[in-house]
Protein backbone atom coordinates (compact mmCIF):
# COMPACT_ATOMS: atom_id res chain seq x y z
CA UNK A 1 0.00 0.00 0.00
CA UNK A 2 1.00 3.77 -0.15
CA UNK A 3 2.11 5.15 2.46
CA UNK A 4 4.65 7.70 2.78
CA UNK A 5 5.37 9.12 6.12
CA UNK A 6 4.90 13.32 5.77
CA UNK A 7 7.50 15.70 7.66
CA UNK A 8 6.18 19.20 8.47
CA UNK A 9 8.67 20.46 5.58
CA UNK A 10 6.58 18.77 2.50
CA UNK A 11 4.24 21.68 2.10
CA UNK A 12 5.60 21.80 -1.03
CA UNK A 13 3.59 18.55 -2.54
CA UNK A 14 0.53 19.73 -1.06
CA UNK A 15 -2.57 17.15 -0.60
CA UNK A 16 -4.72 18.85 -3.90
CA UNK A 17 -2.88 21.32 -5.66
CA UNK A 18 -4.00 25.08 -5.70
CA UNK A 19 -5.68 24.79 -8.70
CA UNK A 20 -8.09 22.08 -7.61
CA UNK A 21 -8.35 23.66 -4.15
CA UNK A 22 -9.68 27.21 -6.09
CA UNK A 23 -11.76 25.55 -8.65
CA UNK A 24 -13.34 23.06 -6.06
CA UNK A 25 -14.54 26.18 -3.73
CA UNK A 26 -15.59 27.87 -6.90
CA UNK A 27 -17.69 25.17 -7.78
CA UNK A 28 -19.13 24.88 -4.39
CA UNK A 29 -19.80 28.56 -4.97
CA UNK A 30 -21.56 28.10 -8.00
CA UNK A 31 -23.26 25.13 -7.50
CA UNK A 32 -24.71 26.25 -4.06
CA UNK A 33 -26.02 29.13 -6.28
CA UNK A 34 -27.63 26.96 -8.91
CA UNK A 35 -29.71 24.83 -6.69
CA UNK A 36 -31.17 27.29 -4.54
CA UNK A 37 -32.11 29.26 -7.36
CA UNK A 38 -33.32 25.54 -9.82
CA UNK A 39 -35.05 24.51 -6.87
CA UNK A 40 -37.27 28.92 -6.93
CA UNK A 41 -37.50 28.19 -10.73
CA UNK A 42 -38.43 24.85 -9.91
CA UNK A 43 -41.23 25.78 -7.85
CA UNK A 44 -43.10 28.20 -10.21
CA UNK A 45 -43.84 24.65 -12.44
CA UNK A 46 -43.06 22.01 -10.15
CA UNK A 47 -44.65 18.88 -12.45
CA UNK A 48 -42.37 17.13 -14.92
CA UNK A 49 -43.13 16.11 -18.63
CA UNK A 50 -41.27 13.51 -21.59
CA UNK A 51 -40.94 14.90 -25.22
CA UNK A 52 -41.15 17.90 -26.37
CA UNK A 53 -44.38 19.63 -24.86
CA UNK A 54 -45.79 19.93 -21.73
CA UNK A 55 -47.78 21.97 -19.96
CA UNK A 56 -50.74 21.92 -17.03
CA UNK A 57 -53.03 20.53 -19.30
CA UNK A 58 -50.87 17.82 -20.44
CA UNK A 59 -50.61 14.82 -17.85
CA UNK A 60 -46.93 15.04 -16.41
CA UNK A 61 -44.65 12.39 -16.06
CA UNK A 62 -44.84 13.12 -12.46
CA UNK A 63 -44.85 15.99 -9.84
CA UNK A 64 -43.50 17.28 -7.21
CA UNK A 65 -45.85 17.67 -4.24
CA UNK A 66 -45.49 21.31 -3.24
CA UNK A 67 -47.38 24.07 -3.76
CA UNK A 68 -46.47 26.60 -6.98
CA UNK A 69 -45.10 30.16 -7.27
CA UNK A 70 -48.06 30.03 -10.03
CA UNK A 71 -51.82 30.33 -9.30
CA UNK A 72 -52.24 28.46 -12.69
CA UNK A 73 -50.38 25.22 -12.21
CA UNK A 74 -53.07 22.85 -10.14
CA UNK A 75 -51.11 21.63 -7.48
CA UNK A 76 -53.94 20.65 -4.62
CA UNK A 77 -52.84 23.60 -2.11
CA UNK A 78 -55.06 26.29 -2.43
CA UNK A 79 -52.19 28.84 -1.90
CA UNK A 80 -49.55 30.68 -3.99
CA UNK A 81 -45.65 31.02 -2.64
CA UNK A 82 -44.21 34.38 -3.64
CA UNK A 83 -42.78 34.61 -7.14
CA UNK A 84 -38.54 34.65 -6.78
CA UNK A 85 -38.04 33.80 -10.68
CA UNK A 86 -36.66 37.08 -11.83
CA UNK A 87 -33.30 37.19 -9.59
CA UNK A 88 -33.54 33.85 -9.42
CA UNK A 89 -33.29 33.16 -13.45
CA UNK A 90 -30.74 35.75 -13.83
CA UNK A 91 -28.74 34.46 -10.67
CA UNK A 92 -29.30 31.13 -11.77
CA UNK A 93 -27.43 31.80 -15.36
CA UNK A 94 -24.85 33.58 -13.70
CA UNK A 95 -23.51 30.40 -11.51
CA UNK A 96 -24.29 28.52 -14.55
CA UNK A 97 -21.26 30.99 -16.30
CA UNK A 98 -18.90 30.50 -13.20
CA UNK A 99 -19.44 26.73 -13.09
CA UNK A 100 -18.61 26.39 -17.34
CA UNK A 101 -15.44 29.25 -17.04
CA UNK A 102 -14.22 27.27 -13.72
CA UNK A 103 -14.90 23.38 -15.02
CA UNK A 104 -12.61 24.78 -18.25
CA UNK A 105 -9.75 25.91 -16.02
CA UNK A 106 -10.22 22.55 -14.30
CA UNK A 107 -10.66 20.43 -17.61
CA UNK A 108 -7.34 22.02 -19.02
CA UNK A 109 -5.09 22.08 -16.53
CA UNK A 110 -6.16 18.30 -14.97
CA UNK A 111 -5.21 17.27 -18.51
CA UNK A 112 -1.94 19.15 -18.19
CA UNK A 113 -0.93 18.35 -14.94
CA UNK A 114 -1.93 14.81 -15.72
CA UNK A 115 -4.14 15.33 -12.51
CA UNK A 116 -6.83 12.89 -14.13
CA UNK A 117 -4.70 10.04 -15.02
CA UNK A 118 -2.50 10.34 -11.42
CA UNK A 119 -5.36 11.12 -9.08
CA UNK A 120 -8.36 10.34 -10.54
CA UNK A 121 -8.17 7.06 -13.06
CA UNK A 122 -7.93 3.74 -11.10
CA UNK A 123 -4.36 2.50 -11.06
CA UNK A 124 -4.77 -0.25 -13.57
CA UNK A 125 -4.94 -3.00 -10.47
CA UNK A 126 -7.59 -1.76 -9.12
CA UNK A 127 -10.17 -1.67 -12.47
CA UNK A 128 -11.46 -5.32 -11.44
CA UNK A 129 -14.57 -5.54 -9.76
CA UNK A 130 -13.15 -7.37 -6.74
CA UNK A 131 -11.44 -3.90 -5.66
CA UNK A 132 -15.11 -2.44 -6.23
CA UNK A 133 -16.25 -5.22 -3.62
CA UNK A 134 -12.52 -4.69 -1.00
CA UNK A 135 -13.57 -1.04 -0.65
CA UNK A 136 -17.25 -1.62 -0.32
CA UNK A 137 -16.94 -4.78 1.99
CA UNK A 138 -14.14 -2.53 3.94
CA UNK A 139 -16.74 0.60 3.83
CA UNK A 140 -19.77 -1.98 5.33
CA UNK A 141 -17.49 -3.37 8.04
CA UNK A 142 -16.77 0.21 9.18
CA UNK A 143 -13.22 -0.48 8.94
CA UNK A 144 -11.52 3.25 9.83
CA UNK A 145 -9.94 5.25 6.99
CA UNK A 146 -6.16 3.67 6.72
CA UNK A 147 -2.81 6.35 6.31
CA UNK A 148 -2.99 5.62 2.45
CA UNK A 149 -6.57 7.01 2.26
CA UNK A 150 -5.04 10.33 3.48
CA UNK A 151 -2.61 10.11 0.47
CA UNK A 152 -4.37 8.78 -2.26
CA UNK A 153 -8.06 8.33 -3.67
CA UNK A 154 -9.45 4.57 -3.28
CA UNK A 155 -11.23 2.72 -6.56
CA UNK A 156 -14.79 3.70 -5.39
CA UNK A 157 -13.60 7.68 -4.83
CA UNK A 158 -12.11 7.38 -8.49
CA UNK A 159 -15.04 6.11 -10.14
CA UNK A 160 -17.71 8.23 -8.76
CA UNK A 161 -15.35 11.48 -8.71
CA UNK A 162 -14.76 10.69 -12.53
CA UNK A 163 -18.44 10.39 -12.95
CA UNK A 164 -19.38 13.29 -11.27
CA UNK A 165 -16.64 15.24 -13.28
CA UNK A 166 -17.23 13.66 -16.38
CA UNK A 167 -20.73 12.78 -17.08
CA UNK A 168 -23.08 14.46 -14.18
CA UNK A 169 -21.36 18.24 -14.48
CA UNK A 170 -21.49 17.69 -18.13
CA UNK A 171 -25.13 16.02 -18.37
CA UNK A 172 -26.48 18.97 -16.35
CA UNK A 173 -25.14 21.52 -18.46
CA UNK A 174 -26.05 19.92 -21.28
CA UNK A 175 -29.19 19.34 -20.26
CA UNK A 176 -29.50 22.89 -18.71
CA UNK A 177 -29.03 24.56 -22.62
CA UNK A 178 -31.05 21.92 -23.87
CA UNK A 179 -33.59 24.32 -22.65
CA UNK A 180 -32.80 27.76 -24.15
CA UNK A 181 -35.04 28.55 -26.95
CA UNK A 182 -32.10 30.43 -28.43
CA UNK A 183 -29.15 27.81 -27.77
CA UNK A 184 -31.43 25.10 -29.12
CA UNK A 185 -32.10 27.00 -32.37
CA UNK A 186 -28.72 27.58 -32.66
CA UNK A 187 -27.98 23.60 -32.20
CA UNK A 188 -31.53 22.12 -32.61
CA UNK A 189 -30.09 18.27 -31.99
CA UNK A 190 -28.92 19.53 -28.39
CA UNK A 191 -32.80 19.10 -27.47
CA UNK A 192 -33.79 16.33 -29.84
CA UNK A 193 -31.81 13.52 -29.29
CA UNK A 194 -32.72 13.60 -25.70
CA UNK A 195 -36.16 13.51 -26.64
CA UNK A 196 -37.34 17.15 -26.31
CA UNK A 197 -37.28 20.39 -24.59
CA UNK A 198 -39.58 18.92 -21.53
CA UNK A 199 -37.19 15.66 -21.63
CA UNK A 200 -34.08 17.78 -21.40
CA UNK A 201 -36.06 19.74 -18.39
CA UNK A 202 -36.91 16.47 -16.74
CA UNK A 203 -33.19 15.09 -17.65
CA UNK A 204 -31.89 18.38 -16.08
CA UNK A 205 -34.17 17.58 -12.75
CA UNK A 206 -33.01 14.40 -12.46
CA UNK A 207 -29.29 14.84 -12.98
CA UNK A 208 -29.03 17.74 -10.28
CA UNK A 209 -31.40 15.34 -7.99
CA UNK A 210 -27.98 12.67 -8.54
CA UNK A 211 -25.45 15.66 -8.11
CA UNK A 212 -26.99 17.02 -4.38
CA UNK A 213 -26.77 12.72 -3.27
CA UNK A 214 -22.88 13.02 -4.28
CA UNK A 215 -22.61 16.27 -2.02
CA UNK A 216 -24.80 14.75 0.51
CA UNK A 217 -22.08 11.82 0.86
CA UNK A 218 -19.19 13.58 0.21
CA UNK A 219 -20.05 16.01 2.70
CA UNK A 220 -21.04 13.39 5.04
CA UNK A 221 -17.73 10.67 4.45
CA UNK A 222 -16.04 14.42 5.15
CA UNK A 223 -17.83 14.49 8.19
CA UNK A 224 -16.98 10.94 9.03
CA UNK A 225 -12.82 11.40 8.28
CA UNK A 226 -12.40 13.85 9.96
CA UNK A 227 -14.02 17.35 8.91
CA UNK A 228 -12.18 20.09 9.69
CA UNK A 229 -8.48 18.48 8.49
CA UNK A 230 -10.41 17.33 5.62
CA UNK A 231 -11.89 21.03 4.63
CA UNK A 232 -8.14 22.48 5.71
CA UNK A 233 -6.40 20.31 3.18
CA UNK A 234 -9.20 21.09 0.33
CA UNK A 235 -8.46 25.24 1.82
CA UNK A 236 -4.93 25.43 2.88
CA UNK A 237 -3.47 22.15 0.88
CA UNK A 238 -1.94 21.09 3.99
CA UNK A 239 -2.11 17.22 4.46
CA UNK A 240 -3.48 17.26 7.76
CA UNK A 241 -4.32 14.38 9.18
CA UNK A 242 -0.81 12.60 8.38
CA UNK A 243 1.01 15.61 9.68
CA UNK A 244 -0.14 15.47 13.01
CA UNK A 245 0.39 11.87 13.36
CA UNK A 246 4.12 11.89 12.82
CA UNK B 1 11.71 37.95 -0.56
CA UNK B 2 13.59 35.91 -2.45
CA UNK B 3 14.69 35.24 -5.99
CA UNK B 4 11.69 33.02 -6.93
CA UNK B 5 9.31 34.80 -5.14
CA UNK B 6 10.24 38.44 -6.58
CA UNK B 7 10.20 36.63 -9.38
CA UNK B 8 6.76 35.08 -9.41
CA UNK B 9 5.91 38.88 -8.38
CA UNK B 10 6.65 40.41 -11.10
CA UNK B 11 5.25 37.56 -13.34
CA UNK B 12 2.22 37.62 -11.35
CA UNK B 13 2.41 41.81 -11.86
CA UNK B 14 2.06 41.63 -15.41
CA UNK B 15 -0.48 39.02 -15.26
CA UNK B 16 -2.80 41.17 -13.84
CA UNK B 17 -1.90 44.33 -16.03
CA UNK B 18 -2.39 41.97 -18.77
CA UNK B 19 -5.62 40.74 -17.69
CA UNK B 20 -7.44 43.88 -16.83
CA UNK B 21 -6.16 45.98 -19.64
CA UNK B 22 -7.36 42.63 -21.96
CA UNK B 23 -10.79 43.01 -20.15
CA UNK B 24 -10.98 47.14 -20.58
CA UNK B 25 -10.26 46.28 -24.77
CA UNK B 26 -12.93 43.73 -24.73
CA UNK B 27 -15.63 45.47 -22.98
CA UNK B 28 -15.31 48.57 -25.34
CA UNK B 29 -15.12 46.39 -28.56
CA UNK B 30 -18.41 44.77 -27.20
CA UNK B 31 -19.79 48.00 -26.84
CA UNK B 32 -19.54 48.55 -30.68
CA UNK B 33 -20.60 45.48 -31.91
CA UNK B 34 -23.25 45.68 -30.07
CA UNK B 35 -22.83 42.77 -27.51
CA UNK B 36 -23.78 44.72 -24.51
CA UNK B 37 -27.21 43.97 -23.00
CA UNK B 38 -29.14 46.89 -21.63
CA UNK B 39 -29.37 44.78 -18.03
CA UNK B 40 -26.09 44.66 -17.91
CA UNK B 41 -25.00 46.70 -14.63
CA UNK B 42 -25.77 45.48 -10.84
CA UNK B 43 -23.96 41.74 -10.29
CA UNK B 44 -26.31 40.26 -12.62
CA UNK B 45 -24.74 41.97 -15.43
CA UNK B 46 -21.55 39.71 -16.36
CA UNK B 47 -23.58 36.81 -16.63
CA UNK B 48 -26.24 38.23 -18.70
CA UNK B 49 -23.42 39.94 -20.72
CA UNK B 50 -21.67 36.84 -21.39
CA UNK B 51 -25.19 35.03 -22.47
CA UNK B 52 -26.23 37.82 -24.84
CA UNK B 53 -22.68 38.16 -26.47
CA UNK B 54 -22.25 34.62 -26.87
CA UNK B 55 -25.58 34.73 -29.03
CA UNK B 56 -24.93 37.66 -31.03
CA UNK B 57 -21.67 36.13 -31.99
CA UNK B 58 -22.43 32.40 -32.64
CA UNK B 59 -26.16 32.35 -32.71
CA UNK B 60 -27.44 35.97 -34.59
CA UNK B 61 -28.80 34.17 -37.60
CA UNK B 62 -30.13 30.73 -36.60
CA UNK B 63 -33.57 29.48 -36.87
CA UNK B 64 -35.85 28.49 -34.04
CA UNK B 65 -36.41 24.42 -34.67
CA UNK B 66 -40.02 24.24 -36.73
CA UNK B 67 -41.86 21.37 -35.89
CA UNK B 68 -44.38 18.99 -38.18
CA UNK B 69 -48.19 19.34 -38.04
CA UNK B 70 -48.04 16.15 -36.12
CA UNK B 71 -46.28 17.66 -33.35
CA UNK B 72 -49.37 21.02 -33.17
CA UNK B 73 -50.24 20.29 -29.10
CA UNK B 74 -53.72 19.15 -28.82
CA UNK B 75 -54.11 21.24 -25.54
CA UNK B 76 -52.15 24.70 -25.97
CA UNK B 77 -52.19 26.81 -22.40
CA UNK B 78 -53.16 30.28 -22.90
CA UNK B 79 -51.82 31.71 -19.78
CA UNK B 80 -53.63 33.78 -17.36
CA UNK B 81 -53.71 37.29 -18.65
CA UNK B 82 -54.83 40.89 -16.33
CA UNK B 83 -58.47 41.75 -16.49
CA UNK B 84 -58.67 43.46 -20.14
CA UNK B 85 -59.35 47.27 -20.60
CA UNK B 86 -62.18 49.24 -21.32
CA UNK B 87 -60.10 50.55 -24.46
CA UNK B 88 -59.24 47.22 -25.19
CA UNK B 89 -63.41 45.77 -24.98
CA UNK B 90 -64.78 48.64 -27.34
CA UNK B 91 -62.48 47.47 -29.90
CA UNK B 92 -63.42 43.82 -28.96
CA UNK B 93 -67.10 44.40 -29.36
CA UNK B 94 -66.26 45.75 -33.20
CA UNK B 95 -64.42 42.84 -33.72
CA UNK B 96 -61.60 44.76 -33.69
CA UNK B 97 -62.11 46.74 -37.12
CA UNK B 98 -60.64 49.56 -35.59
CA UNK B 99 -57.68 47.94 -33.98
CA UNK B 100 -54.43 49.72 -35.60
CA UNK B 101 -50.67 49.50 -35.15
CA UNK B 102 -48.80 52.14 -35.44
CA UNK B 103 -45.19 52.12 -36.57
CA UNK B 104 -43.16 55.32 -35.63
CA UNK B 105 -39.37 56.12 -34.88
CA UNK B 106 -36.41 55.70 -36.88
CA UNK B 107 -38.21 54.52 -39.95
CA UNK B 108 -38.11 56.86 -43.49
CA UNK B 109 -41.98 56.70 -43.35
CA UNK B 110 -44.41 56.18 -39.80
CA UNK B 111 -47.72 54.14 -40.86
CA UNK B 112 -50.52 52.94 -39.24
CA UNK B 113 -51.71 49.66 -40.37
CA UNK B 114 -54.88 48.05 -39.58
CA UNK B 115 -55.28 44.04 -39.88
CA UNK B 116 -56.42 43.90 -43.47
CA UNK B 117 -53.26 46.28 -44.22
CA UNK B 118 -50.83 43.77 -42.22
CA UNK B 119 -52.52 40.86 -44.19
CA UNK B 120 -51.86 42.63 -47.77
CA UNK B 121 -48.17 42.38 -46.76
CA UNK B 122 -46.41 38.90 -47.82
CA UNK B 123 -47.18 36.09 -44.54
CA UNK B 124 -45.92 33.32 -42.73
CA UNK B 125 -47.00 30.51 -41.13
CA UNK B 126 -44.50 28.63 -38.67
CA UNK B 127 -44.96 25.61 -36.23
CA UNK B 128 -42.65 26.72 -33.34
CA UNK B 129 -42.84 26.11 -29.36
CA UNK B 130 -43.96 28.74 -27.14
CA UNK B 131 -41.86 28.62 -24.15
CA UNK B 132 -42.51 29.95 -20.82
CA UNK B 133 -40.07 31.16 -18.16
CA UNK B 134 -41.89 28.91 -15.55
CA UNK B 135 -40.84 25.13 -17.51
CA UNK B 136 -44.02 24.77 -19.44
CA UNK B 137 -44.38 24.73 -23.34
CA UNK B 138 -46.62 23.71 -26.80
CA UNK B 139 -46.30 24.07 -30.52
CA UNK B 140 -48.57 25.78 -32.38
CA UNK B 141 -49.39 27.03 -36.05
CA UNK B 142 -48.49 30.78 -35.66
CA UNK B 143 -49.86 32.83 -38.77
CA UNK B 144 -48.83 36.38 -39.12
CA UNK B 145 -47.11 39.47 -41.06
CA UNK B 146 -43.44 38.92 -40.91
CA UNK B 147 -41.64 42.44 -38.41
CA UNK B 148 -39.41 42.55 -41.18
CA UNK B 149 -41.67 42.99 -43.96
CA UNK B 150 -43.39 45.85 -42.33
CA UNK B 151 -40.28 47.11 -41.45
CA UNK B 152 -38.52 46.79 -44.84
CA UNK B 153 -41.67 48.20 -46.22
CA UNK B 154 -41.15 51.43 -44.41
CA UNK B 155 -37.73 51.55 -44.62
CA UNK B 156 -34.93 51.50 -41.44
CA UNK B 157 -32.91 54.04 -40.78
CA UNK B 158 -29.59 53.26 -40.59
CA UNK B 159 -29.22 54.18 -36.67
CA UNK B 160 -31.87 52.23 -35.25
CA UNK B 161 -30.59 49.61 -32.63
CA UNK B 162 -33.87 48.94 -31.07
CA UNK B 163 -37.45 48.05 -31.24
CA UNK B 164 -39.21 49.34 -28.59
CA UNK B 165 -43.24 47.60 -28.69
CA UNK B 166 -46.54 48.35 -26.76
CA UNK B 167 -49.09 46.71 -25.92
CA UNK B 168 -53.04 48.21 -25.50
CA UNK B 169 -52.75 46.93 -21.83
CA UNK B 170 -51.44 49.59 -19.59
CA UNK B 171 -47.58 49.17 -18.37
CA UNK B 172 -47.31 45.86 -20.98
CA UNK B 173 -44.05 46.85 -23.33
CA UNK B 174 -41.03 45.33 -23.66
CA UNK B 175 -37.84 46.22 -26.40
CA UNK B 176 -35.74 43.67 -28.48
CA UNK B 177 -32.64 44.78 -30.49
CA UNK B 178 -32.77 45.29 -34.13
CA UNK B 179 -31.32 41.17 -34.77
CA UNK B 180 -34.48 40.01 -33.02
CA UNK B 181 -36.81 42.43 -35.03
CA UNK B 182 -35.50 41.52 -38.12
CA UNK B 183 -35.63 38.09 -37.64
CA UNK B 184 -37.65 36.27 -40.24
CA UNK B 185 -39.08 34.10 -37.67
CA UNK B 186 -40.42 37.32 -35.36
CA UNK B 187 -44.02 37.70 -36.60
CA UNK B 188 -47.01 40.33 -35.61
CA UNK B 189 -49.11 36.97 -35.42
CA UNK B 190 -52.89 37.62 -36.13
CA UNK B 191 -53.73 33.76 -36.77
CA UNK B 192 -53.33 30.42 -34.57
CA UNK B 193 -53.97 27.21 -35.87
CA UNK B 194 -56.21 28.53 -38.85
CA UNK B 195 -58.68 30.36 -37.33
CA UNK B 196 -57.93 33.77 -35.80
CA UNK B 197 -55.67 34.31 -33.21
CA UNK B 198 -57.53 34.09 -29.82
CA UNK B 199 -58.20 36.85 -27.42
CA UNK B 200 -56.24 34.27 -24.73
CA UNK B 201 -53.26 34.04 -26.89
CA UNK B 202 -52.78 37.34 -27.55
CA UNK B 203 -55.32 38.14 -30.48
CA UNK B 204 -56.39 40.59 -32.41
CA UNK B 205 -51.92 40.84 -32.68
CA UNK B 206 -49.41 39.58 -30.69
CA UNK B 207 -45.79 40.27 -31.83
CA UNK B 208 -43.83 36.82 -31.40
CA UNK B 209 -40.26 35.61 -31.64
CA UNK B 210 -39.58 32.01 -30.79
CA UNK B 211 -35.75 32.62 -29.84
CA UNK B 212 -36.71 33.77 -26.90
CA UNK B 213 -38.82 33.35 -23.79
CA UNK B 214 -43.02 33.50 -24.36
CA UNK B 215 -42.74 37.03 -21.95
CA UNK B 216 -41.01 38.68 -24.58
CA UNK B 217 -44.22 37.87 -26.96
CA UNK B 218 -46.33 40.77 -25.76
CA UNK B 219 -50.25 40.35 -26.45
CA UNK B 220 -52.78 42.96 -28.23
CA UNK B 221 -49.81 45.28 -29.63
CA UNK B 222 -51.08 48.48 -31.15
CA UNK B 223 -47.73 50.50 -31.27
CA UNK B 224 -43.69 49.68 -32.52
CA UNK B 225 -40.90 52.53 -32.19
CA UNK B 226 -37.81 51.80 -34.24
CA UNK B 227 -35.23 53.44 -31.85
CA UNK B 228 -31.60 53.67 -30.93
CA UNK B 229 -32.21 53.88 -27.63
CA UNK B 230 -34.36 51.58 -25.14
CA UNK B 231 -33.33 54.13 -22.08
CA UNK B 232 -36.47 53.99 -20.05
CA UNK B 233 -38.12 50.75 -21.98
CA UNK B 234 -36.23 47.66 -20.54
CA UNK B 235 -38.62 45.85 -18.36
CA UNK B 236 -36.35 44.50 -16.40
CA UNK B 237 -35.19 47.97 -14.91
CA UNK B 238 -38.39 49.71 -14.19
CA UNK B 239 -41.21 48.24 -11.12
CA UNK B 240 -43.77 49.47 -13.14
CA UNK B 241 -43.38 46.40 -15.47
CA UNK B 242 -44.86 43.14 -15.16
CA UNK B 243 -41.31 42.18 -16.20
CA UNK B 244 -39.72 44.36 -13.31
CA UNK B 245 -36.65 42.02 -12.44
CA UNK B 246 -36.97 39.65 -15.40
CA UNK B 247 -33.71 39.75 -17.73
CA UNK B 248 -34.28 41.84 -20.95
CA UNK B 249 -32.27 38.96 -23.18
CA UNK B 250 -34.50 36.32 -22.85
CA UNK B 251 -33.07 34.10 -25.24
CA UNK B 252 -30.51 32.50 -22.55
Amino acid sequence: MLFFPVSPATNRFPRHTLLVRVTHWLTVVSFIALLVTGVEILISHPRFYWGEVGNSLTPPLFKIPIPSSRSTVPTGYNYVLPDQNGWSRYLHFEAAWALILTGAVYFISGLRTRHFRRNLFPAPQDRTWAAFRRVIAHHLRLTPASNADDRSYNVLQRSTYLMVVFILFPFVIWTGLAMSPSFNAAFPWSSTVLGGRQSARTLHFLVSVSLVLFLLVHVLMIALTGFVSRTREMITGAAGRSRERT
Amino acid sequence: MNKISRRKFVKAGFTVTAGVSGLAVAAKLAKRYGLVPPDSGGIYGPGETLTYAAHRIFSRHSLAREFSRSMISKDPFANSIAPLSDDFKRLQSGRFADWRLSVEGMVAQSATLSLSDLKTLPMRSQITEVVCEEGWSYIAEWIGTPLHEVLKALGVLPQARYLVYFSIEPDWWDSIDMDDALHPQTLLVWAMNNGDLPVSFGGPLRLYLPRQLGYKSVKFLTRVRVTDSVKGFVPALDPNSPNYGYSWYAGI
